[in-house]
């Protein structure tokens, strides 16, 4: 029998890879690998882009690196990572299974609305009030999303359309509620909002007032995001049916439960989006005081990320610390958009590369597969 | 009959065409006239695909030659066919919804008017002159997303002559249609070699193959085993060649089918399509120590029963697995009712090939006590559950945490036979259990299920594989259109019997 020899040698990840690792390690090996060099790439692209300009790219990366060398721009890249780690996990829960959520926008703004009018209207103690704010956006963002769910799993219909949409008719729903019931009027303020938290119902700030303590809370739930996906039964299942949905369905997983589940739980996490302005910057949810676009944020994130708790942690942080910079490069006369151009080149880059990266990985890992047992093969 | 070389069309010499582990075309001859209807019958996995897409280009073949009109070929490509007066009409068509007839035909092979311009008159002209020539009309200006799927093969057809076809492949083009438009095509390919072209007619109806041809080529297990003509054979023969003579004799059988039903299931019926039911009127018992062959042409409903036992598609009827009945029942709770389940395609319905081996058993298998930590997997006893499989069904590979793709198709396969075998069911439902793999690895999924069947399990065996169902079955069951036309006894079964049940020739004797 003829068969085509191998060619393992022209690989160029024998460099980084040894046979003694486990698949499992050289995903991950490359994965970091490739993410680095794409990143190194982005910043190589952005400079160019900086030069052409007329901008000096040496000046825009000095401010880059003295911002890196400054704790207190650290602490506010942590802040400002804290809402794309949850809009990212949200939105990876749903890669998960190949189910693209693109309703988070939607989603978070739902629940910020409705856990900031529920939590002003009681009085509870301390930490139950918080608890209970949580809990009432996790149940907002799930109740949203639940109607792409439905509409997804059992009418068939392809939860892009269903989000995108739910995310005009939830933005027009939020105005209505705010506008009609929920918007408290103060004399001569134009900065119109929802009644203001009582303090018991507020997460306090550390360091100077300059880190939200719901960092610690999206901490948790990158830790929940791993076991969940990684550990639990559910977990596996819901990767089986991103994987392989047909072979999961043989085997009696069933595809309405799962798209159900996991949208209503991509939803939940979704509602935590905003918690970090409403618990402690703003207390209250208005127009003008809670952040937008932080859904849609979450995705490229979720993207650059892997859809890997720690990838997610780390592009969360290195947009918080991009977006941190902007305001510095700024001051030194190198326009802030530069740093959004460079977010979107990173995430292209990287994904690029990843995805070539694992192309090679597969084709290497299945040569060195049959290299491996050829011997007795022949035997 | 003699001829001048000048009359042969396509002539195939010996031609051996290898896959890894698979021996797809072997000492294959084939002969085509010119301006004749040549068929070649043959049941699926016969070679007949293989061997079209030898002569079309899309697979060389490492011995053998190919000559057409005369002179000696070495197609790289379908795209050197084609330049050589080759066409294959697919059995999948090949169109762009969104496009109209007239740029479906063109596409690829637009006529120019220089400067990128594309000539719709001259295309329009060419096409109305080839319509003309074999006696059918089509609205050039339609989309073929309006068209019918006779409509549509004959836009295929044109699509072909437009690049200068005067040979044509059609692989299995009456399996879409219905009766007029079998007429219908029939009619066409009639004036084609009236005009001079050569038609290669691929089928396993043998009613049209007898009716329409003027030469039959019988392909079985990989190489042509006859040549003959429709005057000289009737259904009966026919038939007979194609599944072979000498039935492979049942392996020394000295089992004792036992009396307790294990599956039963009542008139089956899956609705298809077109409102013809793809299962019709299923009825069956599998008794515990027996094996039940499904013996059928490809395409008579063995998928779509298999998908109807196991609540993955709706259905009408009952189903009872041990006594229970769980015709509304879930997937997942028929399979804790005791089915197992071998799928037809491992790839589509069988594995995660990104996934490493051990996630790969255990997948169906998360929920059994002792490979869960509560709702977590436990991933530990999972990987040593899959070293188990891979151990006990000799699995090729490094280990447990190598990703599926690693494998070759017949080590997946007995990941597959293991994930279903090791949970011991009382009755397993095995599609092609022993596809694609080596003859060792074969012999050994057979005595698996042979032993499992001794222990007490029913099996449900569809399969394609005629030494395996006779081999394997206490009794062999035949689908055919969807309905279970004949039970037979594997042990005095005739190939005159089995072929002319399985191709429809005899119909619904035995209950």
């Amino acid at each position: 029998m003829t068969t085509t020899e191998p060619d393992i040698s022209k690989n160029p990840l024998d460099k980084i890879l040894t046979p003694s690792q486990s698949p499992q390690l050289q995903t991950a090996i490359v994965t970091v690998a490739a993410s680095l060099l794409g990143v190194l790439i982005a910043l190589g692209i952005s400079a160019f882009i900086l030069a052409v300009t007329g901008k000096n790219p040496v000046d825009a990366f000095t401010t880059i690196v003295e911002t890196a060398g400054n704790t207190d721009k650290l602490v506010e890249m942590l802040d400002r990572a804290t809402p794309l780690i949850f809009s990212a996990t949200a939105v990876a829960i749903g890669f998960k299974m190949n189910l693209f959520n693109i309703g988070v926008e939607g989603q978070y703004l739902f629940a910020a609305l409705i856990s900031a009018q529920a939590g002003s209207s009681v009085n509870l103690p301390a930490p139950i009030h918080v608890l209970f704010i949580l809990i009432v956006a996790v149940c907002a963002g799930a109740a949203w999303a639940s109607i792409a769910a439905v509409l997804k799993a059992y009418k068939n219909i392809h939860e892009v359309i269903s989000t995108i949409m739910l995310n005009f008719i939830g933005l027009a729903v939020i105005q209505w509620l705010f506008e009609s019931f929920f918007r408290e009027e103060i004399e001569g303020n134009l900065n119109v909002k929802t009644k203001l938290l009582p303090n018991s119902g507020r997460m306090p700030t550390i360091i100077d007032g300059r880190l939200s303590t719901v960092f610690f809370l999206a901490l948790l739930v990158i830790v929940g995001y791993y076991v969940l996906v990684y550990r639990s039964r559910f977990g596996f299942r819901l990767r089986a049916s991103g994987e392989n949905p047909d072979a999961a369905r043989t085997v009696g997983i069933s595809a309405r439960t799962m798209v159900m589940l996991s949208m209503i739980i991509s939803g939940g996490v979704a509602g935590l989006v905003a918690m970090k302005s409403l618990l402690s910057e703003a207390y209250a949810y208005g127009p003008n005081a809670t952040p937008i676009q932080l859904g849609f944020a979450g995705i490229t994130v979720a993207l650059l990320g892997r859809n890997h708790p720690v990838g997610i942690l780390l592009a969360a942080m290195l947009f918080g610390f991009l977006d941190s910079a902007s305001a510095t490069l700024q001051l030194a006369g190198v326009p802030s958009s530069i740093v959004r151009v460079m977010q979107a080149i990173i995430v292209l880059c990287v994904v690029i590369l990843n995805e070539a990266a694992i192309r090679r990985l597969n084709v290497r890992t299945a040569e060195q597969a049959q290299a491996q047992l050829a011997p007795e093969v022949n035997a | 009959m003699a001829s001048a070389s000048g009359d042969i069309a396509v002539e195939l010499t010996d031609i051996e065409k290898r896959f890894p582990g698979v021996l797809a075309n072997y000492d294959v001859n084939l002969t085509v006239r010119r301006g004749t209807i040549h068929s070649i019958v043959g049941e699926n996995g016969a070679g007949k695909s293989t061997l079209m897409k030898v002569l079309y280009g899309m697979h060389q073949p490492e011995e053998g030659s190919v000559s057409v009109d005369g002179a000696e070929v070495a197609f790289r490509t379908p795209a050197d066919a084609i330049s050589a007066g080759i066409g294959m009409v697919h059995q999948h068509f090949k169109l762009a919804d969104n496009l109209t007839v007239l740029e479906n035909i063109i596409l690829g092979s637009e006529p120019s008017r220089g400067g990128g311009r594309i000539d719709f008159a001259a295309a329009r002209s060419s096409i109305t002159e080839i319509m003309q020539q074999i006696g059918t009309e089509l609205d050039l200006d339609e989309l073929v997303s309006e068209l019918g799927v006779g409509e549509r093969q004959r836009v295929e057809i044109i699509k072909v002559l437009y690049r200068g076809a005067n040979i044509l492949i059609l692989d299995e083009p009456t399996a879409v249609l219905v009766p007029d438009e079998v007429d219908e095509l029939f009619a066409t390919l009639q004036r084609l070699v009236d005009d001079g072209a050569t038609v290669i007619f691929i089928s396993h109806k043998l009613d049209e193959v007898l009716s329409v041809s003027d030469d039959i080529t019988v392909m079985r297990q990989g190489t042509t085993v006859a040549h003959t003509q429709p005057a000289d054979i009737d259904r009966p023969g026919l038939a007979e060649l194609m599944v072979g003579s000498e039935l492979p004799s049942p392996a020394g059988r000295n089992t004792t089918v036992g009396d307790t039903v294990r599956l039963a299931f009542r008139d089956i019926t899956v609705d298809g399509p077109e409102g013809r039911p793809t299962v019709q009127n299923a009825t069956l018992d599998v008794k515990e120590r027996e094996i039940l062959g499904i013996a059928g042409v490809e395409g008579n409903g063995q998928f779509e029963l298999c998908a109807a036992l196991l609540g993955l598609t709706a259905s009408a009827g009952t189903v009872e697995v041990d006594g229970v009945d769980v015709s509304t029942a879930s997937t997942a709770d028929r399979y804790d009712a005791g089915l197992a389940y071998i799928p037809f395609d491992r790839h589509r319905e069988g594995l995660m090939l990104t996934a490493p081996l051990w996630q790969n058993t255990l997948l169906g298998r998360d929920h059994e006590p002792e490979l869960r930590n509560g709702p977590l997997v436990n991933a530990p006893a999972a990987v040593a559950a899959s070293e188990e499989i891979i151990e006990r069904f000799g699995v090729l590979t490094p280990n447990a945490h190598t990703p599926a793709f690693a494998l070759s198709g017949g080590n997946q396969q007995k990941l597959l036979v293991g994930r279903a075998m090791v949970t011991e069911p009382s009755v397993l439902i095995a599609a092609h259990p022993t596809r694609g793999i080596d003859v060792g690895a074969q012999a050994a999924v057979w005595d698996e299920i042979r032993m499992a069947r001794d222990a007490g399990m029913a099996v449900l065996l569809v399969s394609a594989d005629l030494e395996e169902l006779i081999g394997l079955s206490d009794r062999i069951a035949v689908l055919f259109e969807g309905e279970i036309t004949a039970q037979l006894d594997p042990d005095t079964i005739t190939a005159a019997e089995l072929g002319g049940y399985m191709t429809g020739v005899r119909q619904r004797e035995a209950s």
